[in-house]
């Protein structure tokens, strides 16, 4: 009987249990603001006002020009204090979209957007574009952060983020070890750097410093840069925008990828370059390990504090003499939450970032790279013969020959670490072909632009 | 049916759902914690979503993928390959080392030896895996040895070597679980009766048939123990190969732990990095169950 009775007890408590959760039970998601149509029509021009307004910021740790910014804009106008947030770049992309949803931020480190723009997470800027006259600047620096509708094509479209600064990569070298080969100035051909690289090896000289270790494959910089080298660099930033029907597997870019596998043939790289991450290159450019390295501008202000006069940067040699320079550059990309509190007033602060001088300066003194803002605004003086003063340079000559590229890794939020890191990691290896590895990448991106 | 004695006690009874109540605040955890995530996981991994907007309904899909897709199928057979290195190496070392310090139980040297043994448990596996990617990186002190050892020859970037970055891996996963088997087998081994060793000398048995025939059959219940936590680290590995290699180089250290993690925090396809999971503990299921019937004692 009282067994009985348990038996009974043990099944309602099942049920119990199961019906709880089954409860919970609908199509998961849906829970997304929605997508704003348009830009939010601002009538005037905003500002942060006079009344005490905490702007809250999530911003990526270990960079100081967000929080010198800040700073400085408080001691401009004293009624705005800030509440930051710091995360690591890998810990915001991964927490951006749930952020966003729970509990927005006014101002944010973004990554890749596609995604969040979909989700309808992230503001429409036009209409603070319009007010504040962003339009009026160099289409190029703006280009990225435009997105189509339902943020589909990107390259076109509605603004969603902003930069604080513009990046650029190209080729630091290291002056001591140039001079041992006898190399005075830059290379300004593909076939003079060859001759660089391959002086460097026969001196015994490591030819090149780069990561391709873990999850993070850095030869898709020499790769890209090759790339740019052997064609234009339209198609290329098309395929990063997903425009329909644009393809990485060309002609011109096979050229690139099997000249990237003569250098590792030829053994240009570390021979553990598999296993090297970003930190391990740096610190071992810095202690004089390698005579070239493909990074970009952000490391300017460190290098020359680390090795102060030793190391100098050029943009990728064209392959032929004369030919149109190109180079990564993205904007550090900052984005306002569709529901933030103070959206006005973070884009004020973007706006003042672009625009006032002494914002300008900390841009590039502790950013190391070229301010957003118009053609014509105030440069700060930078000491000649620094690194900053030759990327600075470098942003000017690439933006003269419209070559400014996204990075081909951030074509889909997945296409980095899925396809081009183990593709490049087995390049390196030689499990992969130049020609397998496009065919490959490429038929990855196929199904997840077509599958999201 | 029994007649219910009319005993003094009967006031006393307390009725059955009063245990319930004792029970109520752990189910209550546990429905929650435990029970309605893997209800969840299961249910997201009938959907495709994005883990913000709108799921679309997928059936079984993303099932058909994880079999199907090289990638993810990939990864199940390196955490299968692991088990070499985190069960059967530390489970058949453990055994040894446990036998001998048991042989040398009261000197200062079995103390040692245990603690020496069980420290990479204390340590946090984090810390483990940064000091081991030192260890193996390619100036690091294992290729300092082979070099000194005139090995020149086989130096190499062991975690960044399409051949021997997974092994590299399953070392690490040995050494951090070889202290916790031979723990657990001594301890097992304090329980067996010395006088059965003794009786076996007199019978002029020898370090190695005492082995096998007291030693491994009286630790059956703790090899059995040693076997599943193993295989479950093995199969459901994560932290050791989230900071040693990342999956790299080219995926062949990809295990499905870090997969799961990539497909839904990076990629966000919460419905395939589930169904991921489900296949993964099903996996664990399968493996962790057969060797806990194997090894259960019969004789109670």
């Amino acid at each position: 009987m009282s067994r009985r009775v348990r038996n009974r007890w043990n099944g309602a408590v099942l049920m119990v249990v199961v019906g709880a959760l089954a409860a919970g039970c609908g199509a998961p998601g849906g829970d997304a603001p929605q997508t704003e149509a348009g830009g939010t029509p601002v009538s005037t021009t905003p500002t942060c006002g006079t009344a005490p307004v905490t702007l809250k910021a999530y911003i990526e740790t270990g960079f100081p020009l967000p929080k010198e910014l800040s700073t400085e804009f408080t001691k401009q106008h004293p009624n705005v204090k800030w509440s930051i947030r710091e995360d690591q770049f890998a810990v915001i992309t991964q927490n951006a979209p749930r952020v966003l949803a729970d509990d927005p931020p006014d101002l944010m480190r973004l990554p890749q957007v596609s995604e969040l723009v979909k989700d309808g997470l992230l503001k429409n800027l036009d209409g603070y574009a319009k007010a504040f006259g962003w339009d009026s600047w160099p289409a190029s620096q703006l280009q990225q952060m435009r997105l189509g509708p339902g943020g589909k094509t990107r390259g076109e479209g509605s603004l969603y983020a902003m930069g604080l600064n513009f990046s650029m990569t190209g080729v630091f070298y290291n002056k001591k070890l140039a001079a041992k080969i006898g190399m005075s100035s830059p290379p300004t051909t593909l076939a003079e750097l060859d001759a660089a690289l391959a002086k460097a090896k026969d001196a015994g000289i490591a030819p090149i410093a780069q990561f391709n270790g873990g999850a993070t494959g850095g030869l898709a910089f020499p790769l890209q840069d090759l790339m740019a080298s052997y064609g234009p660099a339209a198609p290329i930033n098309d395929w990063i925008f997903q425009k329909p029907g644009a393809t990485i597997d060309t002609p011109s870019n096979l050229k690139a990828t099997q000249h990237l596998d003569q250098w590792i043939k030829a053994g240009y790289f570390w021979k553990d370059v598999n296993a090297v991450d970003y930190a391990t290159m740096m610190s071992r450019f810095i202690g004089g390990q390698g005579l070239f390295m493909f990074n970009g501008d952000w490391e300017s202000g460190n290098l020359d504090k680390q090795m102060p006069g030793d190391v100098g940067f050029f943009l990728m040699p064209p392959a032929e003499k004369g030919g149109k320079l190109a180079a990564m550059s993205a904007p550090l990309t900052y984005g306002i939450g569709s529901r933030a509190k103070n959206a006005d007033c973070a884009a004020f602060f973007l706006n003042w970032v672009a625009t006032d001088p002494q914002a300008r300066d900390i841009a590039v003194k502790v950013g190391g790279s070229h301010p957003m803002g118009p053609a014509d605004a105030h440069m700060p003086d930078v000491a000649e013969g620094t690194v900053t003063a030759s990327t600075l340079q470098a942003g000017a000559d690439v933006s003269k020959d419209n070559g400014a590229m996204d990075f081909i890794a951030n074509a889909t939020g997945a296409i980095y670490a899925k396809s081009w890191t183990p593709q490049l990691q087995k390049l390196v290896a030689g499990q992969q072909t130049p020609d397998g590895l496009l065919t490959s990448v490429q038929s990855d991106y196929k199904s997840q632009v077509g599958g999201s | 049916m029994k007649k219910r004695s009319p005993a003094p006690a009967a006031g006393l009874r307390t009725p059955s759902w009063v245990g319930w109540l004792f029970v109520a605040p752990a189910l209550a955890v546990y429905a929650v914690f435990v029970l309605r995530p893997i209800v969840l996981t299961f249910q997201y991994s009938l959907y495709r979503w994005d883990g913000i907007g709108p799921s679309t309904w997928a059936g079984l899909d993303n099932y058909v993928k994880v079999f199907t897709d090289p990638d993810l199928f990939d990864s199940i057979l390196n955490a299968v390959k692991l088990i070499v290195f985190f069960s059967a190496i530390p489970v058949l070392l453990g055994l040894a080392i446990a036998s001998t310090i048991r042989r040398i139980a009261t000197s200062r040297l079995a103390l040692v030896a245990r603690t020496v043994l069980f420290l990479p448990q204390v340590i946090p596996l984090v810390a483990a895996g940064i000091a081991w990617s030192w260890l193996l990186s390619s100036n690091g002190l294992v290729n300092q040895v082979f070099s000194h050892l005139g090995l020149g020859g086989v130096t190499r970037a062991w975690l960044g070597d399409f051949s021997t970055a997974l092994p590299a891996v399953g070392v690490i996963g040995a050494w951090v679980l070889l202290g916790l088997c031979t723990i657990l087998l001594l301890a097992g081994l304090s329980k067996i009766d010395p006088a059965v060793y003794e009786a076996a000398r007199m019978d002029g048995a020898g370090p190695l048939r005492e082995f096998f025939s007291i030693t491994v059959p009286s630790l059956r219940q703790e090899i059995g123990v040693c076997v599943t936590v193993t295989v479950i680290a093995a199969l459901a590995s994560f932290d050791i190969v989230f900071i040693a290699t990342q999956g790299g180089p080219g995926n062949s250290t990809m295990v499905p732990g870090l997969e799961i993690y990539y497909l839904a925090f990076s990629e966000r396809q919460v419905g395939m990095a589930s169904a991921l999971a489900v296949v993964l503990m099903v996996l664990v299921l399968a493996c962790a169950l057969p060797v806990q019937w194997l090894t259960k004692d019969r004789s109670s």
